[in-house]
């Protein structure tokens, strides 16, 4: 039987009073009283906070990528021949929009504790994650016919280490909704462990983050190719 | 118990030998298996470092397990490739950080375990699966690669056509580093949300120990670079496997053959490696200078001198790390202007190392210093640091660079700043933990004898080395019989070498020291040194989840030592302020 959505929206602030930083309060004791106390296992806030640091690491790994094509492109005897992207991808830049879109619609129905409203909402959007990634295969598909090759051209190379790189972490965003889908019909574990309302807002986070960095990448086959 | 804590009802330890040694989630057994993973890896390197000297006393000699018997002028670049490559990622990296930091980061900052447990367990095995691919890269057909642990582009990135070793060693040795990459990555993002969010109650940011800065600093490095040196691997495997051209160009021949490239540059390669390789230095040696502070305050009975000096010197390391990484590129045909930049912001690096150096000086002045074996090796740490480090300000002139980055100078004075100061930093944390880690005293008195033979027999290699570059000693040529110019620093070569030998072989010392301790050594009590930080409130070894349910509150610094008006000379962190003039005991 699963919980109630409405139960499961734990206050994760609550649990970091006992770590971080802060004098401790002289009234409590061994009995963990006077508000300062210490989870067992992970703080809920501290999920967040791996996947702001992962979001950091992953940015540092796009941003290699994009400068190496920048350079590339500007040095001396450089032969690139500039990518038109495919049209398609206007598709699939749609469908990341719109799923991050339908995910902060599940995110309301959640936090209004509508379970049934949260399901159909979060597996909308992990509907369109694959959506978006078939969109891509079809994109490189269209590549394929027409002859370019991932050897093609360093222009073409990049495109191709792009969008692998790129939807290799949107299959991962769609493995985590999947996850959490399928948890949340099927019960959570009891703590330690992640809580419902963090690994929702968590896996938000990187959604919108993978939506955001594919808006970036598109930009940038567009300006530059 | 004096110090005020609070009871956490905390999982049961595993109780089975997989769950509890081989897949573990504990930090403290996964940086222990770091621990022994890198100590496997230094004995290989070593052993490789004197094959090399060995051949390059007496190239034509036999070596009996060798294919062919002598070594091949290859077989010795394969050799200077493994090297490197062991020593940098799976000595280097892995056990001031991954080691050290993972079994005593949560624990100096009162915290049960990592953030992350398991994705913890999967750091240390994805980096084992690296480990393992590296050494496969011995036994691969035509070997180990040859292009070196910076793999430079083209001759790594085309395949078999330039050279033995470059073909399956070659990708063996990618599929080895992108792997460690990404273990480094899981790992780094663990250490900065257990450092950002699990810290016991009043463990400010400027109550933290300066090993807990080094650690954090270095993660932070390791995220920002590592992801860099991945997005360049799996370029360059792209390049040897599916024909692109990200960094080779059109026009080149190897073994005849022209290759079938085109628009790429290896020089891409460069920027990209170095934007990594020069913050790997800091990674390096960084959580050394955490421990050679910790140590230096903990035997003089002395508060360390600067500490909030000492935080922003590291984390300004730490920033300046990441701009100068075309220092290693001078020869490459850069821009004087780009040049000058970047030897500025290199000198610059000077400010912060200078601030640290003073500081551990100022630590050391008028106290009374205890010379026990974690005490020499840091000592040596500091002596180490300042001689090779004072090298790396001539090199950061591009004159003086151009003239002396291919010769032995520049190899000199990394192993000296970045490998022995770094490997003595190491040694400083063994023997000060191991009774924490392993509830047993390490023998001090062979530790003293370890610390001699390796303290002079590391400035016996490495300061000839300096002459041998200056006179004009080409790196990485594996034969100088044929340089006449060079007979002279014969008997100097024979002397570096000889000195590596007896050095190499000190180090049995050691490792027996370390094996014979873990049985036979003198049983440690809680806090054998006197120390001050949270790890020695705690039982050796510490139990489960460290502090048996009671988890500390903190009331002060780190390094509260000879303060007027307690009772003992140190003050733990936990200990209430309405305690201290009972003590620690109390």
């Amino acid at each position: 039987m699963p919980e109630a959505v409405s139960d499961i929206e734990e206050p994760a602030v609550a649990l970091l009073d006992g770590g971080g930083g802060r004098p401790p309060d002289p009234g409590f004791g061994d009995d963990g009283g006077a508000g300062s106390w210490r989870p067992a296992g992970t703080p809920q806030s501290t999920y967040t906070t791996g996947m702001l640091v992962a979001l950091g690491g992953i940015s540092m790994f796009f941003m290699a990528l994009v400068s190496a094509s920048v350079v590339h492109r500007g040095m001396p005897g450089s032969d690139w021949v500039p990518l038109h992207p495919p049209s398609i991808l206007w598709v699939t830049s749609a469908l990341a929009v719109a799923s991050s879109l339908t995910l902060v619609r599940a995110r309301r129905m959640f936090k209004a504790g509508a379970e049934s409203g949260f399901s159909r909402w979060w597996m909308a959007t992990a509907v369109l994650g694959v959506c978006f990634l078939s969109g891509q295969l079809l994109a490189w598909r269209q590549l394929v016919s027409a002859g370019v090759y991932l050897a093609s051209n360093p222009s073409v190379g990049f495109f191709y280490v792009f969008t692998a790189a790129h939807g290799l972490h949107l299959l991962g965003g769609v493995i985590a909704l999947l996850w959490i889908g399928w948890r949340q019909s099927h019960g959570w574990r009891k703590s330690p462990g992640i809580s419902p309302g963090t690994a929702t807002a968590v896996a938000a986070l990187y959604w919108h983050f993978v939506t955001g960095l594919w808006l970036f990448l598109f930009s940038f086959f567009l300006i530059g190719g | 118990m004096s110090a005020h804590g609070h009871t956490v009802h905390v999982p049961e330890a595993p109780t089975g030998f997989i769950r509890k040694y081989v897949f573990s989630t504990d930090h403290k057994v996964i940086g222990i298996q770091y621990f022994f993973l890198a100590l496997t890896s230094v004995v290989v390197g070593m052993l490789l470092s004197v094959l090399m000297r060995f051949h390059l006393l007496w190239p034509g000699a036999k070596v009996p397990f060798l294919q062919g018997g002598v070594m091949t002028q290859a077989q010795y670049l394969s050799l200077v490739t493994m090297h490197g490559t062991m020593m940098v990622f799976f000595v280097l990296t892995t056990a001031p950080q991954a080691g050290f930091g993972n079994y005593f980061l949560p624990i100096q900052i009162g915290a049960p375990d990592m953030a992350f447990p398991h994705l913890n367990m999967l750091s240390f095995w994805v980096t084992f699966l690296a480990f393992l691919s590296l050494i496969a890269a011995f036994f691969v057909p035509d070997g180990a690669p040859i292009s070196g642990w910076t793999a430079y582009t083209p001759l790594s990135g085309i395949g078999q056509a330039s050279g033995p070793g470059e073909g399956w060693g070659q990708t063996m040795w990618i599929v080895s580093i992108s792997l460690f990459c990404l273990a480094s990555l899981l790992g780094a993002l663990n250490f900065i949300a257990t450092l950002i969010d699990m810290r016991a109650p009043g463990m400010s940011l400027m109550r933290m120990p300066l090993t807990c800065w080094g650690w954090f600093v270095t993660a932070v490095l390791t995220l920002l670079a590592f992801g860099v040196l991945l997005a360049g691997g799996i370029l360059l495997f792209l390049d040897r496997t599916a024909g692109t051209s990200f960094f080779l160009p059109a026009g080149l021949v190897f073994t005849d053959q022209l290759q079938p490239h085109s628009g790429g540059s290896p020089l891409l390669w460069q920027h990209l490696f170095w934007f990594f390789g020069h913050p790997e230095v800091y990674i390096a040696i960084l959580p050394g200078m955490g421990v050679a502070s910790h140590v230096l305050s903990t035997f003089c009975r002395k508060p360390i001198f600067g500490y909030k000096a000492m935080v922003i010197a590291m984390n300004a390391i730490g920033f300046l790390g990441f701009v100068v990484w075309g220092h290693h590129m001078f020869v490459s045909g850069m821009s004087p202007y780009s040049a000058f930049a970047f030897s500025v912001m290199t000198m610059a690096i000077g400010v912060p190392s200078a601030i640290k150096t003073f500081n551990w000086l100022g630590t050391l002045w008028g106290s009374k210093i205890h010379f026990d074996v974690p005490m020499l090796f840091a000592l040596g740490f500091v002596s180490l640091f300042v001689s090779g480090g004072l090298s790396g300000l001539f090199l950061a002139q591009p004159a003086v660079d151009n003239l002396l980055h291919a010769t032995y100078y520049v190899v000199a004075h990394f192993h000296l700043v970045m490998g022995v100061a770094s490997i003595f930093g190491m040694f400083a944390a063994t023997y000060f933990w191991f009774p924490k880690m392993f509830g047993r005293m390490m023998n001090p008195t062979l530790g003293k004898i370890h610390f001699w033979f390796t303290f002079v027999g590391a400035y016996c290699i490495f300061m000839p080395m300096h002459f041998l570059g200056l006179s004009g000693g080409i790196r990485r040529y594996a034969d100088y019989t044929a340089i006449s110019y060079l007979q002279p620093l014969r008997p100097l070569t024979m002397f570096m070498t000889y000195a590596a030998f007896v050095t190499v072989t000190a180090q049995l010392i050691f490792l027996f020291n370390l094996f014979w301790s873990l049985k036979k050594g003198e049983v440690a009590g809680k806090n054998p040194w006197n120390a001050t930080t949270l790890e020695w409130i705690t039982t050796s070894p510490p139990p489960h989840d460290n502090f048996g349910g009671q988890f500390p509150s903190v009331y002060r610094g780190p390094y509260e030592f000879n303060v007027p008006g307690a009772r003992e000379d140190f003050i733990p962190q936990n200990l209430e302020p309405s305690q201290v003039a009972m003590g620690a005991q109390s």
